[in-house]
């Protein structure tokens, strides 16, 4: 079957809101940031932190859509529904766009496995600085072991997840 | 693909200072998000006035979705029973057949304690409990155990309140929003829990280990006295939780630290109770001043649902 996007003809002269071209991707971050909300009592972090895999989605699928600071936002709004201390999400979210910047100067030829690993290197360093901000703020003895099914299973969906945010991205561009 | 060509903006100076201004933003933001979360470190409950709004609003959501899937959650309970049925069902049987002896005795003791509690004129008004909410979501991607509680600081809720189940305890309160609550849970590893073994009270600590069970480490020295099937009780030591709330059972020993499950499961309990901290309910000087908070509580447990 062909994939009826590909059938769409734009109009000419008439291009996507500005709030559709701006405001998806900083929703559907949110949205992941509030996956949070489901009526799920985890006894152990078992959830894949969306939030942080929809905005490396973001940041890898499209550089020149944000700039650094839109980590701040994003993580303070993922730290109040998150149950991590206010300015961890924060920090890490924004370091990290910081760190992928840095590392886009360096290498010159990308492709998708290099984002692959950029986004486990990002994921892996989200989690574990996180564990040790719970650990600080009086989450008392976690043991870094606590979080490996997490880190793992994260790192494995963010594939799906890229596809994922270029479908959204594909209806966000298209008039 | 060759580097994207986002960063490097040219020769136009206002794309250079933009960008270079993003940086600087972006760079001080940091900072000082690093700066809250070492203010949490010594004031963790600092900022959680600022989870209000996001609590309020994602309220509604949770609860209603808990209602839906409150069903669908024991799905693998109900398949797993189906895993050994017919002998577990002679076992049970037979349980059931040396309990019910059991149960007819303890009425039996029960009656005979409450004639001599009139006896005494001891009257035991247990006004502990103060309402009875639900668990709506957690802090499932989060490697602290909080859950949120169907009902705040409006219902009376206060920091510091225990929360429990039928079944067993559950945690206490840990902040609240005007409708909601956040609760740490008894398998959290900042909960420490004073605890007792149930039938000959030796006493020990439980803390959690975030992944659902908890770590009992007894307070007396010399060799671990506990062993698997210890029924662990709260001993009421320190002045949070009631005494006698069934904690944990003992799984496995392992040096000095006994591992253990809680009885109270917060994913499957349907509803929790809030209760008042045992100090409040112990220390409270007049009868004048009790009027007024069972009859707060009556009116906010009628309001929760």
């Amino acid at each position: 079957m062909i994939d009826r996007h590909l059938r769409h003809v734009s109009r000419l002269g008439k291009h996507p809101s500005r709030f559709r071209l701006a405001g998806t991707p900083v929703i559907t971050v949110m949205i992941g940031s509030l996956a949070s909300a489901l009526p799920l009592i985890a006894q152990s972090p078992v959830m894949p932190p969306f939030g942080l895999l929809l905005l490396l989605s973001w940041r890898l699928l499209r550089p020149e859509l944000w700039r650094a600071w839109i980590g701040l936002p994003l993580g303070l709004f993922d730290d109040m529904v998150s149950g991590q201390p206010i300015g961890s999400a924060m920090f890490l979210w924004t370091v990290t766009l910081l760190m992928i910047d840095a590392v886009e100067h360096r290498m010159v030829w990308r492709s998708y496995r290099q984002d692959w690993l950029i986004a486990a290197i990002a994921i892996i360093f989200c989690i574990a600085t996180g564990l040790f901000f719970a650990r600080i703020t009086g989450g008392g003895e976690v043991r870094l072991l606590l979080v490996a099914p997490q880190m793992l299973w994260t790192i494995l969906l963010f594939p799906f997840v890229v596809r994922q945010c270029a479908r959204i991205d594909r209806w966000r561009v298209m008039a | 693909m060759a580097r994207p060509p986002s960063l490097r903006p040219g020769i136009n100076r206002r794309a250079q200072y933009s960008l270079f201004f993003g940086y600087v933003v972006a760079v001080g933001g940091a900072a000082a998000a690093l700066l809250l979360v070492v203010v949490a470190i010594f004031d963790p409950t600092g900022f959680a006035g600022l989870r209000t709004a996001t609590a309020e609003l994602t309220r509604p959501l949770s609860s209603g979705l808990r209602n839906m899937v409150s069903g669908v959650s024991s799905v693998d309970e109900v398949l797993a029973s189906y895993w050994r049925a017919g002998s577990q069902n002679v076992a049970l049987r037979r349980q059931v057949e040396a309990d019910r002896n059991r149960i007819i005795e303890a009425k039996a003791i029960a009656q005979e304690n409450a004639r001599l509690k009139k006896l005494l004129r001891l009257v035991d008004a247990d006004q502990s409990s103060l309402l009875t909410a639900r668990l709506i979501s957690s802090s499932s991607s989060s490697a602290r155990r909080f859950a949120r509680l169907n009902a705040g600081r409006w219902q009376s809720v206060r920091p510091g309140m225990p929360v429990r189940a039928a079944e067993g305890l559950i945690g206490r309160v840990h902040s609240t929003t005007p409708n909601t609550a956040e609760v740490l849970l008894l398998t959290d590893t900042g909960n420490i829990v004073p605890v007792r073994r149930a039938n000959d009270s030796v006493p020990a600590i439980s803390t959690g280990a975030g992944d659902g069970s908890v770590e009992i480490r007894a307070l007396s020295a010399g060799r671990n006295p506990f062993k698997p099937g210890d029924l662990l009780v709260t001993s009421g030591i320190g002045g949070i939780y009631q005494p006698n709330i069934p904690v944990a059972v003992v799984v496995r020993v392992q040096g000095e630290i006994a591992w253990g499950f809680p009885l109270a499961n917060p994913s499957r309990v349907d509803a929790v109770v809030v209760e008042r901290p045992f100090e409040d309910v112990v220390t409270r000087p007049d009868p004048a001043a009790e009027a007024l908070p069972p009859e707060d509580a009556a009116s906010s447990s009628t309001a929760a649902p």
